[in-house]
């Protein structure tokens, strides 16, 4: 049985669900919020190489490698965000990240 | 052999994602994501591109998730407290799931590429035979996508300098050295000289 791109684009599905599900069910954790995020773009770099691999062009590699990029970029800065709001708050809970509410 | 290395990668990628989420302890939390990581690496592996799956490890494995264990163990959270809602949000949460998952699988079983779509790749982005996958991205990325590279590097710059900028807090009441400050110091407008009279002493204006 030969693995073709229907198999990857299967588990790359599955992967986001699990990372929408874990958005979902996890309102309350920030920090398990902000992995889900990395998981649903793992799934799309799964995607986008599978893609590059059926096509035979290499460019979706490099958009896979951009959005590596900025999956690392937006990991730091939001991470940076939680521990501020941590060291003002005492908590990462959302339900305390009403601050701005007039 | 390939299909079974695909049905191991995948199988212990979606169990360890799906742990990401489940787990109690956001430490094993990040223990999962980072096997999830790796088994993504050994997917991109068989697909060919293995500068990606190296970078995934790389980047992914030894900076960001290093980055979430660190936070997770330096804020001292109840971590109890936040499942509380979890099963409440449970059941919308995984019909929403499942209804998504279902309409992911139509689209990808039912969907085809059209044969004109692979006849017609763009040529000049073809991997070359005979030379490496990283080979074939440096030639791509260096010259025709070398303006996004460069924005890719400056987007990290930003975010570094911007991470930094959001944690850096100057505490009230803390003694630095100031060495601008030691190297000005002048013995003249320091150190004075005083002939001390005997017996008498020096005046209890000077002392």
């Amino acid at each position: 049985m030969t693995i073709g791109l229907g198999h990857f684009l299967t588990v790359a599905a599955i992967l986001f669900t699990l990372g929408v599900l874990g958005i979902f069910i996890n309102r309350k954790n920030v920090i398990v919020i902000l992995m889900s995020v990395e998981l649903i773009l793992l799934a799309v770099n799964i995607n986008l190489v599978a893609f590059s691999t059926h096509l035979n062009d290499i460019v979706g590699q490099i958009f896979a490698l951009f959005i590596l990029t900025v999956a690392a970029a937006e990991a730091a800065i939001g991470l940076a965000i939680l521990v501020v709001f941590y060291r003002n708050r005492g908590s990462i809970a959302v339900e305390d990240i009403n601050m701005m509410r007039g | 052999m390939t299909a079974l290395f695909f049905y191991l990668f995948s199988t212990v990628a979606v169990a360890s994602a799906f742990m990401v989420i489940a787990a109690r302890n956001p430490v094993h939390s990040v223990l999962y994501l980072i096997l999830a990581f790796v088994n993504a690496a050994g997917l991109f592996i068989l697909l060919g591109a293995e500068f990606l799956a190296m970078l995934l490890v790389v980047v992914y494995v030894g900076a960001v998730a290093v980055l979430f264990l660190f936070v997770v163990m330096m804020l001292d959270v109840d971590f109890a407290e936040l499942r509380q809602g979890f099963l409440q949000y449970l059941p919308i949460g995984g019909l929403i799931g499942l209804i998504f998952l279902v309409e992911l699988v139509l689209v990808v079983s039912t969907w085809s590429i059209s044969p004109d779509a692979l006849q017609v790749p763009l040529a000049s982005n073809a991997p070359l035979e005979g030379i490496t996958n990283t080979e074939a991205i440096g030639r791509v990325l260096y010259t025709r996508y070398a303006y996004f590279f460069q924005a890719a590097g400056l987007i990290l710059l930003v975010a570094m300098i911007g991470a930094i900028v959001l944690t850096l807090r100057e505490r009230a009441g803390v003694k630095r050295q100031d060495i601008s400050a030691q190297n000005a110091r002048d013995p003249k407008e320091v150190l004075t000289l005083h002939d001390v009279p005997s017996r008498k002493g020096l005046p209890e204006s000077v002392s």
